[in-house]
């Protein structure tokens, strides 16, 4: 496979810092009161979440988890339905009902992030067979973290995935830590990947997920032998998240420590930056990113507080194709 | 028209759905060897792709259907018997029923699960549940109950072109009785609209599944006696046709709900409320509920038959109201 070329690292750059300054700000402001409910920020996965995002083409799958306001920015969502739907507005990618946990747009082929631990990877599997039942040649790309890998939906997933040789890339964000839970407490293997091997199911291990391009490398290898229709790969990126679990959980529920100190000087939006630096030998390009992303996020979180907040009648509004009835005329 | 099975319904609603449009395609366990009949000479004519055998993977298969559906499939999931849905729940309760509103209607899940409820028949209390009360406390799921072929066809057909998903339960009690069913692709009925089954003015018996052919049994004895029962099946609890329920109740000022299920928040406890809240003043004497009591259903035959609604039991309670 060709190496990455300089276009792709910018737009890697590009893309990261997207996720790295709309969390900051979105953390900023949720601490200001201004965005209601928890925050589940990725700072600190952003390698491997952009890495793996642009592996696909524009129109594949994505199926992602809680974590989830950086699988669509990573996948080049327009970040001003995301912010507002942070900030529980109407024009919120979701109308302002799903939130921080659930920021989904289907238009870059979302297919949701969904907020119960490992339910994603079971859907995955049936947007791959639909997929392939609807002769789409889509490939389904499915984020879910260490956690994930202990639930049953886990299980099935991939026997489903192996059994009908479906195109799916399992990629798992093994960031160390299920809320309080350190995965070397609660996984039986040392690498997950490493339980492929029940599926009969290739593997990536990725032991550096701060590596923007280890990350892509692997996953486009995934990603090409499904399209080519070799079936499932289950991808393990070693990463760290650099926040507790949720912002605003009243209190630090584990000291990480040294932990948290080795991997916060493995900044991996810092290493990219780096990496293109020492490249190309100048930063006129990268402080143009820098500048762009600055100003994205300020008009995104212009939009989002510029917009209303959804009428209490919305509320009964897409639970099915039809209204619901609101019989206590609470609306 | 001809008379077919309740189950022979079920395998023509499912054909000509299958014929009709090539995005709809079934999975679930044991098709192939077609356990329950309901596949009959499907896989020679759609193959075993669209006829698709699954692993004992419940979660797995009705999250795949989930997943298939939001890409523009629709899968009808045969969960062969109702019980076996406790295994998917997470996928049937925070996908399915959710995903629609939590990403704010930018989806739809056009899919069907198909249970059969087992139960009447010594099958013993993991194998016998009655479990669709628990999903009308769900939104997000609708739900079809039906208590003829006529209905069991026209609601499937139905179903599967809904853009919801729907969750279809089947009483195995009715599986053998036949009934007149048109053929063809016009035999389509809409969700939400109850079926007065019976007319009558002395009182309403409101029944779902298996509970109707007993409720028809009791109004014919009881107009032995001169009295007239009406008996109404919602046909559909979700969406549920209050209308009808409280129009009846309105005429004829005494009610009794029957129900296979458990009595505590029963679709007949549900329903029963709706009646007290919409048509108090109309009501001549209590609410009576006909339902299995909250116990679970034995293997010993004698206290199985005993716990679950019947003739008789309907009979007496709506001799109660009228007496």
């Amino acid at each position: 496979m060709d190496n990455l070329t300089l276009e792709q690292y910018y737009e890697g750059y590009l893309r990261m810092l997207r996720i790295r300054k709309f969390e900051m700000r979105a953390e900023e402001n949720h601490s200001k009161g201004e965005i209601p409910g928890a925050l589940h920020t990725s700072l600190g996965q952003e390698a491997e979440v952009v890495g793996a995002c642009m592996a696909l083409e524009d129109d594949d799958y994505m199926v992602g988890n809680h974590r989830s306001h950086g699988h669509p920015i990573g996948k080049n969502a327009d970040m001003k339905p995301l912010m507002a739907e942070l900030y529980a507005r109407k024009t919120g990618i979701c109308g302002g009902k799903g939130g921080s946990m659930h920021l989904s747009d289907f238009s870059i082929g979302s297919l949701g992030e969904t907020s119960i631990v490992g339910s994603g990877l079971p859907v995955a599997v049936g947007a791959a067979l639909g997929s392939n039942m609807l002769n789409e040649g889509k490939v389904t790309l499915c984020f879910f973290g260490d956690g994930a890998s202990n639930e049953g939906a886990f299980h099935e997933a991939l026997n489903l995935a192996a059994i009908w040789n479906l195109p799916v890339v399992f990629l798992c964000e093994n960031n160390g830590w299920a809320v309080s839970m350190p995965a070397s407490k609660a996984v039986s293997v040392e690498n997950i990947a490493d339980r492929a091997v029940a599926y009969s199911m290739r593997s990536e291990l990725v032991t550096d997920g701060q590596d923007f391009e280890s990350v892509y490398m692997a996953t486009k290898r995934a990603v090409d032998a499904a399209r080519a229709g070799e079936g499932p790969t289950l991808v393990e990126v070693k990463t760290y998240r650099f926040a507790e679990h949720a912002v605003n959980m009243g209190r630090m529920l584990v000291d990480r420590g040294e932990e948290l100190e080795g991997w916060l000087k493995r900044d991996p939006v810092e290493i990219l930056r780096t990496k293109i630096a020492e490249m190309v030998g100048n930063e006129t390009r990268l402080e143009e990113i820098e500048d762009q992303v600055e100003k994205e996020i300020e008009d995104a979180l212009e939009f989002a507080k510029q917009s209303d907040y959804p009428d209490v009648a919305d509320a009964f509004d897409d639970v099915y194709s039809e209204r619901v009835s609101d019989f206590y005329g609470l609306s | 028209m001809p008379r077919i099975s309740f189950i022979e319904s079920i395998r023509q609603a499912q054909y000509e759905e299958l014929a009709r449009d090539p995005k709809v395609f079934l999975m679930g366990e044991d098709l192939v060897a077609n356990v329950f009949g309901t596949t009959t000479g499907l896989i020679e004519e759609f193959g075993t792709d669209r006829i698709r055998d699954t692993p004992l993977s419940e979660n797995g298969f009705v999250g795949a259907a989930a997943g298939a559906s939001m890409v523009g499939a629709r899968p009808i999931v045969d969960l062969t018997i109702t019980s076996f849905v406790y295994v998917a729940m997470d996928q049937v309760c925070s996908i399915i029923a959710k995903s629609k509103y939590i990403y704010g209607g930018q989806v739809k899940l056009p899919l069907v699960l198909r249970m059969c409820m087992f139960y009447g028949n010594s099958n013993a209390a993991q194998h016998s549940d009655r479990n669709y009360p628990m999903f009308m406390g769900m939104p997000g799921l609708k739900i079809i109950i039906p208590s003829t072929p006529y209905d069991m066809k026209g609601l499937l057909k139905t179903a599967i072109r809904d853009d919801d998903p729907v969750m279809s339960f089947e009483d195995g009690t009715l599986w053998s009785q036949k009934g007149e069913v048109p053929e063809g692709d016009d035999h389509l009925i809409p969700m939400g609209v109850a079926d007065i089954k019976r007319e009558g003015t002395d009182a309403t018996v409101v029944a779902v599944a298996g509970g109707v052919p007993l409720a028809l049994k009791a109004a014919e004895e009881l107009s032995k006696e001169g009295f007239s029962i009406e008996v109404v099946d919602p046909r559909t609890l979700v969406p549920l046709d209050r209308d009808t329920i409280i129009n009846s109740v309105s005429k004829t000022g005494r009610v009794v709900v029957v129900d296979p299920a458990h009595q505590s928040c029963s679709a007949a406890s549900e329903i029963s409320a709706i009646i007290a809240e919409e048509a108090f003043e109309s009501l001549k004497a209590p609410i009576l509920r006909v339902t299995t009591p909250d116990t679970h259903l034995p293997f010993f035959p004698n206290g199985e038959k005993a716990l679950l609604p019947s003739k008789d039991r309907i009979v007496s309670a709506l001799k109660r109201l009228l007496n």
